[in-house]
């Protein structure tokens, strides 16, 4: 059942400044989400003041700052830094984006920092993706033939084959759209929720793949794809610029296209 | 291991508005209304039905201001949810899910039901001789 508001133990409280320890003109503020599971107490907001003049360009320099000279208990998760590795997904200005392809400048005003909405929290910014990554798992996200493939070569496709893939095998599973969704908010332990879902039509969508009826038949049910009300949330947030409200409609066509 | 008591990350509460999930919760919540809506057709009808008397009475509260604004609001979420539906019949047939096309078809639903709610209005208005 959909819960508005945040559970006792998740309402966030009014944390500590840490103020920039240069004085520099180009200050900025982040207000950031903090919880620590040792300190027994409920989530904060930590505001720090960056000097931008001293930072790089992106929300991610800017954390890589802040734990590097101010607060090294900030914890977050990154690795590539240039938007291919899907780690460092949070909100940021109140939208899902990666924090190293987030220009500090697009933010109008103080930068507010939260983990991936309606997630358990491990620390800080560090959500529990376990059930995300559980329910990618029962789309089976491999190639499942009957057939064996030819001995002398790879299983071609025609390039118009290949073309339909595009904008699908280029997701980096940040899970931005997912928890960009109402749906996926209310009904996530049922809903697989965009990003799955667009994972499952890559399938669908491979002329090689064999198993396109039970993968279907996996999907159809009120909850696991019937919770998307293209409310266009996962489109609107991805930061690769995919479309998992067209995939998850595609699917949707081959639903009633093959009764 | 212990499950440790985690926090759920706040979601509505930071989440910027979005004109997607905004038109989204519109189309339930006229859905909703419009449910209310045919609940108070039946009443009318039914009082139509009983007698002229029964009529009389639930026509005062349709005349009375109170009974205005809820028409002209069931008139309104009846144009909205037609018009949005329409878009959705357009989303099930697998087109115009570009963000950009979305946010505009998103915009035409809603100066679509307003204006179809007012041409209504005046419409009924006039055929009064009200204006």
């Amino acid at each position: 059942m959909a819960e508005f508001t945040l559970p006792a133990n998740s309402k966030v409280r009014k944390g500590k400044t840490h103020a920039a320890a240069t004085g520099g003109k180009n200050i900025r503020k982040f207000h950031v989400y903090r919880w620590d599971q040792d300190s027994g107490e409920n989530p904060r907001t930590d505001t720090y003041e960056v000097d931008l003049d001293d930072c790089g360009p992106m929300v991610l320099d800017a954390l890589i700052k802040i734990k590097d000279e101010v607060d090294a208990t900030l914890t977050f998760r990154r690795s590539c830094r240039e938007g291919v590795c899907g780690s460092c997904a949070m909100n940021i200005d109140g939208t899902n984006s990666l924090a190293c392809t987030s220009f500090i400048d697009e933010v109008k005003g103080d930068v507010k920092i939260n983990p991936l909405p309606h997630m358990p929290v491990i620390k800080d910014l560090v959500p529990d993706l376990t059930n995300a990554y559980a329910q990618y798992t029962s789309s089976q996200p491999w190639l499942k033939s009957e057939s064996a493939p030819p001995p002398d070569k790879e299983r071609l496709q025609s390039p118009e084959e290949r073309a339909k893939l595009d904008g699908l095998w280029e997701c980096v599973l940040c899970f931005c759209c997912s928890t960009s969704c109402p749906s996926y908010w209310w009904n996530g332990d049922r809903y697989l929720g965009p990003a799955t879902l667009l994972q499952s039509y890559r399938w669908l969508a491979d002329s090689r793949d064999e198993h396109t009826g039970e993968r279907l038949d996996a999907l159809e049910d009120p909850f696991r794809l019937y919770r998307c009300h293209t409310i266009m949330n996962c489109t609107n947030t991805c930061p690769k610029h995919l479309n998992p409200g067209k995939a998850i409609g595609e699917i949707k066509k081959m639903m009633v296209e093959r009764r | 291991m212990a499950a440790p008591n985690r926090p759920l990350s706040p979601h509505l509460q930071i989440y910027k508005p979005q004109l997607t999930s905004f038109l989204s919760i519109c189309h339930r919540m006229t859905g909703i209304g419009l449910a209310v809506g045919v609940l108070f057709l039946v009443c009318w009808l039914s009082s139509a039905a009983t007698g002229p008397e029964s009529f009389a009475r639930i026509q005062e509260f349709n005349g009375s201001w109170f009974g205005r604004l809820l028409l002209f609001g069931w008139t309104f979420a009846l144009f909205y949810h037609l018009c949005n539906g329409i878009r959705h019949l357009f989303w099930d047939a697998g087109k115009g899910f570009e963000m950009e096309i979305v946010n505009r078809s998103g915009v035409m639903v809603l100066l679509g039901a307003g204006a179809l709610t007012l041409i209504a209005w005046i419409w009924g208005y006039s055929s009064m001789g009200a204006l």
